[in-house]
Formats: structure tokens, C-alpha cells, sequence
């Protein structure tokens, strides 16, 4: 939600006369919020005090009713400038000093105007369109030479998150991550996000899409079935993975093992190693994935469901990928723009399972969607709770009991 | 000793209403208000021992009267105010004038500040305080503070018939205060309270202030108020001070009293 501040400076003898605190009670009051940015306290009774206050409100018209009513107590507008402009050199390179943008959103100063920075995501540049109007952020890779670029840290201001209004897990977990906190209840009120977002993509509400990026884990660890199911029941709408997901999902359609694995016996089967080459063998002689459900040559399986539902796939290849199968991105910089265009409209991230899918969506993201990381081995969800949002819940577990719980929770019968 | 700043009324009239006492309608009985204004000065020169230094009136200044709004004079400097109202900005180059006849350092505010001098500061020798909302402007008092190294508590006067700070505040020779407690808001208060004991604060009842109790002048253990504040006048008593009350109701008419009628000088 995009909230409208200003930031605004009290100073004299404020704090023995209460100013300081009859501006904020006012603040508060009148329905908005406030941070105390700096505040100097004079040394002796004769030397003056000073506070740096934003004012923050959830409209143009409350801020401005605030300020109007706060001025008279001495709260004067801080003089702010314009942000810093230079044009980028050549194609793929930012001009020196660009300003790098965090996940959290942010806003420039251009021609006296607080702008929204369009499409936040951390580590990026800020291209500003030619007129000077918007602002959008830009990977290094997409910038085009003669590019109007921020630079310098005047005029950027970066809103931090407010505490989200729900009650939930995502409310209080404040980015701990701990293999021995009781997981029922974080997987419950994920569930019950789940079923509002759904309902949200139903009467296609903005930003009520779910995305889960996902690694082969998923499948070997036996949590198929339980991400297939929420797939169909449409709780997830778009997935990012890699080739070995798509890979050893459809050998088990194929021949009922994964990497090898019998996926109901649980040993390796007679050249079971073959199994996926030849599963991906098969579907690149089909042409698609897309085909090969179509054609039910997949008939089960995440995939299959992912095909039959509609949801945004989109697969990313590593240097250690076999074929790959169709569809899968070799060139990582067009992998990372194509993720990338499938962010807007996602209001939950479901990390599985996954170190590298996770890592790479979780750069994408900006502060202020929810993210659970589920992974066995604490650091990944630690790596990405330590972006500091609100947000980010981390679950130390196996991939395929979180799913399946999380499926049960939502009414299957796994 | 104690000078003070007066200039006789010779054209005080009410030609224009800007604080909610001034109407028009209500004439002021200009020989009565000349005797009060007498009266009010032998009383000073007379009885207090303050020494008066009388500036020349000017027709069409009828509010010249008020010397508490010139400025404030700290030491040889002086700074002239600057009126909210623009019937009373043409009194500026007066008062100004006679600052720099008699020699005082001027010392000028930025205009697009308001200051309406001694009328909106006041204080103690160590902190002062600063009225504020009504027609001195909050800013003022950091620059000032700033200037003479003295401490100036802010407070906001939250009632238009108090609109000076000097009409419902009036610090005491001894460190007592006699002041209108509900011409400021809870914050005010509280800030009074952490500074002045409640010993030392005297409250004045409201029939009182609605009378100019607190527009008094206070030089040693003299109190000049206006006539007509018993309450006040033994709540003077009984701290140990010696009240002279005196009439002043053509004043009144006006929105001033003994104090707006004079200006402290040292």
C-alpha cells in the first residue's frame, strides 16, 4: 500500500514545552503515523533541540490536513531536492554513482513531485522515463545508452515496511528462523492466506496470485502428489522451477520413479538412472510439455496440473541440467527478466525446497509481499529472512511433509 | 530602578476590530481613557519609583497606546515586532524609530514572521516563554532564543480572548506566576507545572482574567493591576506583594491593560 509523507522539521525548546510531543500526539490523532528520524537533544537548558519527523498518512489529503495542522506548532517542511539525474554511457552501463534500489518501495523527487519507483526489486538502477515523469526500476542488463539514470542518494526516499494489518504468522515472525518452532500454526495461517488469495484470483483481485518456486526435492522427498493437488485446486498460480522439477515430476508419470527411485517402493529400479533422460528425451521428440499433456502422453503429476490450470510456468536452467526439456531458459539473464515479468500481481511467494530458485525469486521480490522459505537445511530460509521484511517467514522442514500439511490443512484427503 | 516605554493616548480610539474585545460600536470615552492613562502613570512614576520614557503618539496609530507591542529590549539591543495584522504593521517604523533614536542596537526578525514583542514573551531571568497561535508565530522563538542565549518555552494560547500572552500571564519579581490556566492547552499546563511549583503558581479565577488580572506590571514587590480583581489582588497579598489596582476599562474596550500599556526597557 502506498502510503504519502512528508518529512518535516521541529526545533527550539520542544521537548520541556511538550511541542514535540503535542506534534506527534497530533500526528497520531488525526489517523496518521509518524518516525522520529533524528532527534538532538540540546546540552544545556539555553541550547535548542531538534527532531527530524516523517509524517506519514494513508492519503494526500490526510498528509496535507496533517501538515496544515502541525505547522503552526513549528513543524516545518524539510527543503528536499530533486533526484539526481545522469545519462548511461553505453548500453549496459549504469552512469557512476547510479543509486541501487533495496526490495523496499521507494519513491524519487522529480520536478518537485514525490514519484513511486515502478516495479521494486533489490539491486537495480532507476530509469527515469524522458519527460521526467515516472520512474521504473532497471537491471544493469536492460539499460539502453542515453538512459536517464538516479544517481546519488538526494531526493530517493525508501518507505519502510508497515507492519501488516493482518494478525497472523506473517505479523509477528519478524524474520526468525528456527528448526524447533512448532510449525502447525505458521502452516495453518499460510493456509488460510491460501484461501483468501484464491478467493482474491477468483474475482481477479490484483495481487492474489501465488507463486511457489520449487527444486526436484519436491518430488523425490514425496510431496507430488500434495503439490499437484494444490495446483488443481488452484491455490498456486504461478511456478518457477528448474529443469529437474518438470524432469523427474514427469518421470514419475512415465515410469513411476524419480531419479531412479521407485516412487512407491522406494528403491532403485533396473536402470532407473535412465529414467529421466528418458522421460526428457521424450518430451523434447513431443516438442512441449504443453503437448505432451495435451496429447496425454503426461497424464498426472504437477505439471500436467500446471498445464491443465493455466498457471505461469517458468523454467530456469542451470549449467548441470540434462537436455533440458523444452521450455526450460538456458540464457540466466533472460530467465531472470522472464521471473521477473511474472512478479506483478503476487501477493504470497512459497520458497520450497530449493536454493537456487529460492535465492533468485526471493532478489525479485519486493519487501512487501510475503514469503515463506521452507528448506531443510536452515540456511536458505535464513539467507532470505535476513532481507529484513516483515514478511518472510522461514520453516526448517522437509519439503514434502510442509506440502503435504499444507494440502490437509486446505481440505485433502492425502 | 525600572524604565519604562509609554506613549500617551492622545489618539486611542477602536478604528478597526482585530482581538474579540474591539467593536466599533463600543466608543471609547477619550477623556476618561486620557485620565485612566494619567492615573496608570502616577501611579508607576509615584508609588512603584519607575522611571517612564514617553514616545511621541501619531494620528492614525490608535493602538500606539500599547507599547508592550513595540519589541522586546534585551540589554542595549532591540527587536522590533512584526504585526500579524496589518492595521497595526504601520506602527513598526515608529517603534523602530524610536529604538534606534535612543540608541539601541536594532536587531530586525525576517518578515513573513510574526512577533508581536513583549506582549508574547515573557519570563524569568533564566527561561522565558513564548505565547504562540494567536499572532506570534512559533518560529519566532527558536532565532530569539538563539540571539540572547536564554531558554524560550513555547506555549500555544488555545483562547482568542487571550491573544497576547501578557493578558493571562505575568511572571512575578519573585518567581511566582499569576496566570489563566485555561488560556493554555494540557501541554502548556504541564509544562508550566514542571517548571513553576504549584506554590508558586497563582491562578487567577476567570471573571478575574476576563478582566485583565494578569495584564499586570510587576516592579519589585509593586503590582499595577487593573481595578476590580480582589481575588487577585489577595492572592498578591498574601505572596507578600503590595497590589496597586487601578482603572483602566477604556482600555479594555481595546483588549489592554496596565501591562500592554507599557514596555519594559531594563
Amino acid at each position: 500500500m502506498m502510503q504519502d509523507q512528508e518529512t518535516v522539521i521541529l526545533q527550539g525548546h520542544i521537548i520541556d514545552s511538550l511541542i514535540l510531543a503535542k506534534v506527534l500526539d497530533r500526528i497520531l490523532m488525526m489517523g496518521g503515523t509518524f518516525d522520529l528520524q533524528d532527534v538532538q537533544i540540546g546540552k544545556t537548558r539555553e541550547e535548542p533541540s531538534r527532531a527530524r519527523i516523517i509524517v506519514r498518512a494513508s492519503s494526500p489529503k490526510l498528509l496535507s490536513d496533517i501538515l496544515q495542522a502541525i505547522q503552526p506548532h513549528g513543524a516545518s517542511i524539510e527543503n528536499e531536492q530533486d533526484c539526481r539525474l545522469a545519462v548511461a554511457p553505453a548500453d549496459g552501463i549504469f552512469p557512476d554513482e547510479f543509486y541501487a534500489t533495496t526490495h523496499l518501495s521507494t519513491q524519487v523527487r522529480l520536478r518537485e513531485q514525490w514519484v513511486e519507483v515502478e516495479g521494486i526489486e533489490m539491486d537495480l538502477g532507476i530509469r527515469v522515463d524522458p519527460m521526467g515523469l515516472t520512474a521504473r526500476t532497471l537491471p544493469m542488463g536492460e539499460v539502453t545508452q542515453g538512459d536517464l539514470i538516479v544517481t546519488g542518494r538526494e531526493g530517493v526516499r525508501v518507505i519502510p515496511l508497515q507492519r501488516p494489518r493482518d494478525r497472523d504468522v506473517f505479523s509477528f515472525m519478524e524474520s526468525q528462523v528456527s528448526s524447533e518452532r512448532p510449525h502447525g500454526r505458521v502452516i495453518s495461517d499460510i493456509a488460510k492466506r491460501l484461501v483468501q488469495l484464491r478467493a482474491g484470483f477468483r474475482e481477479g483481485t490484483v495481487g492474489s496470485k501465488v507463486l511457489l518456486a520449487g527444486g526436484p526435492a519436491i518430488v523425490h522427498a514425496g510431496g507430488r502428489d500434495a503439490l499437484t493437488w494444490l495446483v488443481e485446486e488452484e491455490f498456486i498460480h504461478v511456478l518457477f522451477c528448474g529443469n529437474a522439477l518438470a524432469a523427474h515430476d514427469m518421470e514419475v508419470d512415465l515410469y513411476g520413479t524419480s531419479l531412479g527411485y521407485g516412487d512407491a517402493a522406494g528403491r532403485v529400479l533396473p536402470h532407473g538412472h535412465e529414467h529421466h533422460l528418458r522421460t526428457i528425451n521424450r518430451i523434447r521428440a513431443i516438442g512441449s510439455i504443453e503437448a505432451a499433456v495435451r496429447s496425454g502422453a503426461i497424464k498426472t503429476g504437477i505439471m500436467a496440473a500446471c498445464i491443465r490450470r493455466g498457471v505461469q510456468v517458468v523454467m530456469a536452467g542451470t549449467i548441470r541440467d540434462d537436455g533440458p526439456l523444452p521450455g526450460v531458459i538456458t540464457d540466466s539473464v533472460e530467465a531472470q527478466a522472464t521471473m521477473r515479468r511474472a512478479i506483478p500481481g503476487v501477493g504470497l511467494a512459497l520458497l520450497v525446497a530449493s536454493t537456487l530458485h529460492a535465492v533468485a525469486t526471493g532478489n525479485l521480490l519486493p519487501a512487501t509481499i510475503p514469503s515463506v522459505c521452507v528448506d531443510i537445511n536452515p540456511a536458505v530460509p535464513t539467507k532470505l529472512a535476513d532481507r529484513g521484511s516483515f514478511q518472510a517467514v522461514g520453516l526448517v522442514m522437509d519439503a514434502a511433509s510442509f506440502l503435504r500439511e499444507l494440502a490437509r490443512e486446505l481440505g485433502a484427503s492425502l | 530602578m525600572s524604565r519604562l516605554l509609554v506613549c500617551p493616548p492622545d489618539y486611542f480610539g477602536i478604528e478597526y476590530e482585530i482581538n474579540p474585545w474591539m467593536r466599533r460600536s463600543n466608543v471609547v470615552n477619550s477623556d476618561e481613557a486620557v485620565r485612566q492613562w494619567h492615573h496608570l502613570m502616577q501611579v508607576l512614576e509615584q508609588d512603584v519609583g519607575a522611571v517612564l520614557e514617553r514616545m511621541k503618539p501619531v494620528p492614525g496609530l490608535p493602538d500606539l497606546v500599547f507599547t508592550a507591542n513595540a519589541g522586546i529590549v534585551v540589554g542595549r539591543q532591540a527587536v522590533p515586532s512584526r504585526f500579524r495584522y496589518p492595521e497595526r504593521r504601520r506602527e513598526e517604523v515608529y517603534f523602530e524609530e524610536w529604538f534606534r533614536s535612543q540608541g539601541y542596537d536594532v536587531v530586525k526578525l525576517d518578515p513573513g514572521c510574526f512577533f508581536e514583542g513583549a506582549g508574547d514573551l515573557l519570563g524569568f531571568s533564566d527561561t522565558w516563554f513564548g505565547g504562540y497561535r494567536q499572532r506570534s508565530d512559533i518560529r519566532v522563538f527558536p532565532t530569539l532564543s538563539d540571539w540572547f542565549h536564554r531558554e524560550i518555552i513555547p506555549l500555544e494560547l488555545v483562547d482568542n480572548r487571550f491573544y497576547h500572552l501578557d493578558t493571562c500571564f505575568c511572571p512575578l519579581s519573585g518567581g511566582e506566576l499569576l496566570y489563566f490556566p485555561p488560556a493554555f492547552d494540557h501541554y502548556g499546563q504541564v509544562a508550566l507545572a514542571e517548571r513553576i511549583a504549584s506554590s508558586r503558581r497563582l491562578a487567577v479565577p476567570e471573571a478575574e482574567a476576563l478582566r485583565f488580572a494578569c495584564n499586570a506590571i510587576c516592579v519589585g514587590k509593586h503590582v499595577v493591576l487593573p481595578a476590580g480583581c480582589p481575588d487577585t489582588e489577595s492572592q498578591l497579598t498574601s505572596h507578600g506583594y503590595l497590589p496597586h489596582p487601578v482603572p483602566l476599562d477604556e482600555f479594555m474596550k481595546s483588549g489592554g491593560s496596565a501591562k500592554c500599556l507599557t514596555l519594559a526597557l531594563d
